[in-house]
């Protein structure tokens, strides 16, 4: 019910993003040299990309007309997004479950 | 990089209109029911979550099929004040053997009414599971290629 947003472990849970990542935490790289570096279309580099970023995982800017990607510094927000999300979450469960009127579990 | 003197905890509270002893013990005998079943860590789906109610227990999944995964340890149980465990889950969400690279939850019940208690929750140490992914590069297989970026990427969060 819940919209997740991706969190950064579940980003990595796919090899090609794995892929990607780890060569992004070797040095900042461009779309295209990922694309040459991998067994992966251009576009499918560009998604990967995507996902890793929605994820809080790596940063880009702009280099003359090419894009550079890197690892996001602050990835350890990323752990502490997913379980801001679990504990909110569950406490919001919890409130419920404590405020039923009587025992009626179920 | 300056500014990721990362936060290493997280926190988040509650109000619930229920007197402490209540908030207290629902909190813990009814975890089952707290604890979002998508997180699960077991290869088939959680019949259960258990709370044992004691200093030295554990919080456990139950599968359907009878399996259990020990995700916690209570590290302090005091009704209807406090209780504090373990995070034995690494970041990848799978469980963390080495209780030196787990972190840690307190949840406080502080009584604001009669029929009104205020929960805190302060998930604290994560920087723990930080420095584990270093370890990991020795002891883990390399096939998938966790360890080394991981410990790579946490070398970039500690400058």
């Amino acid at each position: 019910m819940v919209a997740y947003r991706v969190d950064g472990w579940t980003a990595l849970g796919d090899p090609t993003r794995r892929a990607i990542f780890e060569r992004l935490a070797d040095r900042p790289r461009a779309v295209g040299e990922l694309a040459s570096e991998l067994p992966v279309s251009r576009p499918a580099v560009s998604q990967h990309l995507k996902v890793l970023k929605d994820a809080g995982l790596v940063v880009d800017r702009p280099a003359g007309t090419r894009r550079i990607y890197q690892l996001d510094p602050d990835g350890v927000g990323a752990l502490r997004a997913d379980l801001d999300r679990f504990w909110n979450k569950s406490l919001a469960a919890y409130k419920a479950v404590v405020e039923q009127p009587t025992e009626e579990a179920q | 990089m300056s500014t990721q003197a990362a936060e290493t905890s997280v926190r988040t509270s509650i109000v619930v209109e229920a007197p402490i002893e209540r908030a207290f013990s629902v909190f813990t005998e009814d975890f089952d029911r707290i604890k979002p079943r998508e997180h699960n860590m077991l290869a088939v789906d959680i019949a259960g979550t258990v709370f044992e109610p004691r200093e030295g227990g554990h919080i456990y999944d139950r599968g359907v099929d009878g399996s259990e995964c020990r995700w916690a340890r209570v590290l302090a149980f005091e009704p209807p004040n406090r209780v504090v465990f373990s995070w034995d889950i690494s970041p990848q969400w799978q469980i963390e053997a080495d209780p030196e690279k787990t972190s840690e939850v307190e949840v406080r019940f502080i009584s604001e009414a009669p029929e009104r208690t205020r929960v805190e929750l302060e998930h604290r140490n994560l920087d723990r599971h930080g420095p584990g992914w270093e370890g990991a590069r020795a002891g883990v297989d390399s096939a998938d290629g966790w360890p080394l970026y991981l410990q790579r990427f946490s070398e970039l969060l500690k400058d």
